[in-house]
């Protein structure tokens, strides 16, 4: 059974990568539609699968983070990233498999998934 | 949307807007009764009368980029098609209480499902406000407070990766109790 003592212990062990985190600068961003329209296409899943993708990597210099409505409803689950220095690459319906494989090739790889991006949606 | 945990996120989402430092969610289980109720009460900025009487009107929304939101009236008619109903009580500069109501055992009820995911999504995106899961079923209270929760990480920030995780074990399993 989980207890709120057990966070004391995840405080102790996590303190000296926090340091490392908040000093970072440049990271990337992922950003999740969370809007009325992204809740209902299934962004929530999306957002979790990244989540806990990221975590497994133990990729510290990635921020991953929600925003409201983007404007392109019919498009949502939305996924925006932002690398310093480099476009922003917008990714459309998404799903937390195409999640997962957007952080592997994008983010780790640096090697954006261009058949997943908005240009691509309409085609 | 297909689960209740969904709309309580999307409602949830426009009390973070709203400016709110604590936010209040209560699931009561009333089987007894065949009623189950979900309340979201902030004490953000609150709604003028003439904003509260729209507030279910899908063409009324205090957003700039369209003249449509659909938060509130989706979960308006998830209540209604369930033999419930939505309730929204509002004061300027007080906050806003949201209560919807369902038929517990009517068939177009929708399943509650992922809450944990949902507590998740609101406590990693809004480190800064404070977020009360309260679930209810017969005389058992389940409850999750990122008040105990921060007190206990101090200076570890909630959305920590690690703690994200506990955090989702934490409310699946006090869930699971509670039906135990």
């Amino acid at each position: 059974m989980k207890s709120l003592a057990e966070l004391e212990a995840i405080r102790d062990k996590t303190l000296s990568e926090i340091n490392m985190r908040t000093d970072r600068q440049g990271g990337i961003r992922i950003v999740v539609g969370m809007a009325t329209c992204g809740i209902a296409a299934g962004a929530r899943p999306v957002l979790g699968a990244i989540i806990e993708e990221v975590s497994k990597r133990e990729l510290k210099d990635v921020i991953v983070s929600q925003t409201g409505c983007i404007g392109v409803c019919r498009l949502e689950p939305i996924v925006e990233v932002y690398r310093p220095g480099e476009e922003k690459v917008t990714y459309v319906m998404m799903t937390p498999q195409k999640a997962v494989e957007m952080v592997t090739e994008h983010i780790v790889n640096n090697k954006p998934i261009k058949k997943y991006t908005i240009g691509e949606a309409d085609k | 949307m297909k689960e209740l945990s969904l709309h309580i996120l999307d409602i949830a989402n426009n009390s973070v807007a709203a400016g709110a430092s604590l936010v209040e969610i209560t699931v009561d289980e009333d089987i007894e009764n065949n009623r189950l109720s979900i309340t979201v009460k902030d004490n953000g900025t609150g709604m003028s009368p003439e904003a509260l009487s729209g507030v279910t009107d899908p063409f009324s929304t205090s957003r700039k980029t369209r003249e449509v939101g659909l938060g509130v009236p989706l979960f308006a008619n998830a209540a209604r098609q369930s033999g419930g109903g939505i309730d929204i009580s509002s004061q300027l500069g007080e906050g806003t209480v949201v209560t919807a109501w369902f038929m517990h055992n009517h068939i177009d009820r929708q399943p509650l499902g992922d809450i944990a995911s949902t507590f998740v999504a609101l406590v990693t995106e809004s480190a800064n406000i404070d977020f009360i899961y309260r679930h209810i079923l017969y005389d058992k209270i389940f409850e999750a407070d990122t008040r105990e929760i921060k007190d206990k990480l101090k200076q570890v920030p909630i959305n920590t990766p690690e703690v994200v995780l506990w955090l989702k074990d934490f409310i699946i399993e006090g869930i699971n109790t509670l039906r135990r």
